[in-house]
């Protein structure tokens, strides 16, 4: 069995926990319980846990606005990131991000980010602290087919091959920058062949096949951490919901979702894969469901019974270190 | 659609601007928007649309103009003008704006949109060092015709990177008109001006008015820069709002009217040009001066505003000027934060108190 048990069962809870995660927030924000924009991440999950799973709390990753699965594979707390999302003084944030700002730098995670290309550089920037500091820390930018075309994307891309930053920068190609086709706005065939001309290794995986995903993140993570400089992975998969959620998704085929969901889902791909092979039983993932449920479940009602934010206290706080 | 020939807008009563003839309709702020554009782009084929998802749904398997804009402002202009003209691009906001501000010194007059505002920091350069100072570096010889729409503001719990009003950050820069409707008429009119005007116009849209109504009349119709409203007229104390702000400033005329105290609402509509005489013609007459603001208030907007009042009208002033604005701190996300930081009917009425001494 070339992976241990307890890596395949933290893999799938953390992939299982994404995905109610995510199908919740969406019941949450149609109830009206979540506020403001939230994009969910559901579908993409194989991608977060085999680029985050073997990564320590002082490894680095920079997230996008969608960007709560980057969060839970990088080991925030779900109750507070919960919390977070409904604007609540015990969030992540103290309520002040929301989904879109989502941080907890204690887990190493940079933020997630509003501004299509705003990751890149800063994730840039984590992997000069690690070189300049002599750790072995890598950083990791997670960014989608949109952001590819960010002029701030290329110019830390080229950046970081000049300065051999360790820094991996993972594509999430959905196939969707929010509604327009990920190749009408991609001017060459091939994201993963521009990628390349900046001078870094660079390569094209099926997103949906977790251990697909993971070889090629963990062999390009070690390349960084042995001062071999940044990497290329495009991760082709599908976002199961709208650019945001409420998105009445018209520009999208018909039945394409229904399909994606029979024949791209990334969980059940792991499950058909690690059963088939021996590798896990089903009752061990069924009880791990089993509990997610019981997590989530907990996570909502807490974030619904936790108190707001105090404007006289913490509307002005928090701008200035110091004042 | 309606004929009834009336004062039309009730938040332009006592504009400077005649009374456009012909029939109106109810019309949303987001209709207004869309209007203008359409006619314009009728009328002058040079006018072209580009940003992301101004049609959206390019190269999908779904439906064509899936989006017309994340707010639906530009919705059926690709059906009419084609992807020529309504140009969808990649999430490259630099690109965009530079592309809008080249294309409009080699002849066609285009309308980029940035979508959120925010996202001008992805493309500053190519406004504030290219597109604003072409003429003036080049000496007079170049003109950049072009419309920079995005849009504005808090109140949709949209969090620090998609609610900011930077209308102060660009009116700060010379080369730049700074626009600021405040209702569905205005936008419309004020939208026809931008589009015909030489130079480059920021026009910022606030978020939550895209579904406010007024009558608009159905033909096109331009209003001039640097001419302001006045939504009410008093003697008693002057009200400066823009935006939305417009909207809390003449809500608490109504309120002190009731009261006895009879406010001068002005509504500036531009803020680059902006109108300093009007509102320095109503501070003579009052005395007393509130600006209301949703921007940051260190170097913003209501503390020009501010200045130039205490600059030139310091000898009317009766009691120290009041601005109202955001504190200075990014916008927070949790609704209990957001609805106090952007400034409400409640505070205005405290700033009127207090310059009344009341």
């Amino acid at each position: 069995m070339p992976y241990q048990e307890e890596f395949l069962l933290r893999a799938y809870r953390s992939m299982k926990t994404i995905r109610e995660f995510e199908e919740r927030c969406i019941k949450e924000f149609m109830g009206g319980n979540v506020p403001g924009f939230v994009h969910a991440s559901n579908g993409q999950e194989a991608i977060a846990v085999a680029a985050c799973i073997d990564l320590s709390d002082s490894d680095i990753i920079g997230s996008t606005h969608r960007g709560h699965g980057h969060c839970i594979a990088k080991g925030c707390d779900v109750g507070g990131m919960m919390k977070e999302i409904m604007g609540r003084s015990s969030g992540l944030c103290k309520g002040k991000g929301g989904s879109m700002h989502i941080a907890d730098i204690d887990k190493g995670m940079l933020g997630a980010n509003a501004i299509v290309g705003g990751g890149p550089p800063l994730v840039n920037g984590a992997a000069l602290a690690a070189k300049t500091l002599g750790t072995t820390n890598v950083a990791l930018s997670f960014n989608g087919d949109g952001s590819a075309n960010q002029g701030t994307t290329m110019e830390a891309m080229n950046m970081a091959v000049v300065l051999q930053l360790p820094h991996i920068f993972i594509y999430e190609n959905n196939g969707y920058a929010e509604g327009t086709a990920a190749n009408y706005g991609l001017g060459c065939d091939s994201l993963t062949d521009r990628n390349a001309g900046f001078g870094m290794p660079s390569e094209c995986i099926d997103g949906n096949d977790f251990f697909a995903t993971y070889e090629a993140i963990k062999v390009a993570t070690q390349r960084a951490r042995d001062g071999g400089g940044p990497t290329s992975i495009e991760a082709k998969c599908v976002r199961f919901d709208g650019h945001f959620i409420g998105d009445p998704q018209l520009y999208r085929g018909k039945d394409e979702i229904k399909n994606a969901r029979k024949d791209q889902d990334c969980l059940k791909i792991f499950r058909d894969r690690v059963i088939k092979e021996g590798w896990l039983k089903a009752a061990a993932m069924n009880a791990i469901d089993k509990e997610i449920m019981v997590e989530i479940e907990k996570a909502v009602a807490d974030g619904l019974a936790a108190p707001h934010p105090d404007p006289a206290t913490d509307l002005l706080s928090d701008v200035y270190c110091s004042y | 659609m309606s004929t009834a020939h009336t004062k039309g807008n009730q938040m332009t009563t006592n504009s400077k601007i005649a009374k456009i003839a012909g029939t109106t309709s109810m019309k949303s702020y987001r209709e207004a928007l869309n209007d203008a554009i359409r006619e314009e782009m009728r009328r002058d084929p040079t006018v072209i649309v580009l940003g992301e998802e101004v049609s959206g749904g390019a190269g999908c398997d779904g439906q064509d103009d899936a989006y017309g804009g994340v707010f639906g402002v530009t919705k059926g202009l690709m059906p009419e003008f084609g992807r020529e003209r309504v140009i969808d691009t990649p999430i490259s906001e630099a690109a965009i704006i530079g592309a809008a501000a080249g294309a409009a010194n080699n002849g066609l007059r285009p309308i980029a949109e940035l979508m959120f505002f925010d996202f001008i920091g992805v493309s500053f350069d190519q406004i504030f060092n290219q597109a604003a100072k072409f003429r003036y570096m080049f000496g007079g010889k170049s003109k950049t015709p072009m419309v920079i729409r995005g849009t504005v503001g808090a109140g949709w719990r949209a969090g620090a990177q998609h609610s900011s009003m930077l209308h102060s950050v660009v009116t700060h820069i010379a080369g730049l008109k700074v626009v600021m409707p405040s209702n569905a008429y205005d936008a419309k009119g004020l939208m026809v001006q931008a589009i015909r005007d030489e130079d480059p116009v920021i026009f910022l849209e606030h978020k939550v008015m895209y579904n406010n109504e007024c009558e608009v009349p159905d033909e096109q119709y331009a209003i001039p820069f640097g001419e302001a409203a006045f939504p009410r007229q008093g003697k008693d104390v002057t009200i400066v709002a823009i935006s939305n702000m417009v909207t809390h400033a003449i809500a608490a005329a109504d309120i002190l009217a009731e009261e006895g105290i009879t406010c001068d609402v002005i509504d500036p509509r531009t803020v680059s040009p902006l109108d300093d005489e009007a509102i320095l013609e109503s501070v003579e007459v009052t005395g007393r001066l509130v600006v209301v603001d949703e921007g940051n208030p260190r170097c913003g907007l209501a503390s020009d505003i501010a200045g130039i009042v205490a600059e030139k009208g310091f000898h009317s002033l009766k009691a120290p000027i009041r601005t109202v604005t955001a504190p200075h701190t990014p916008v927070p996300f949790a609704p209990a934060l957001e609805d106090a930081y952007v400034p409400n009917v409640d505070k205005v009425l405290a700033a009127v108190r207090d310059v009344l001494g009341a």
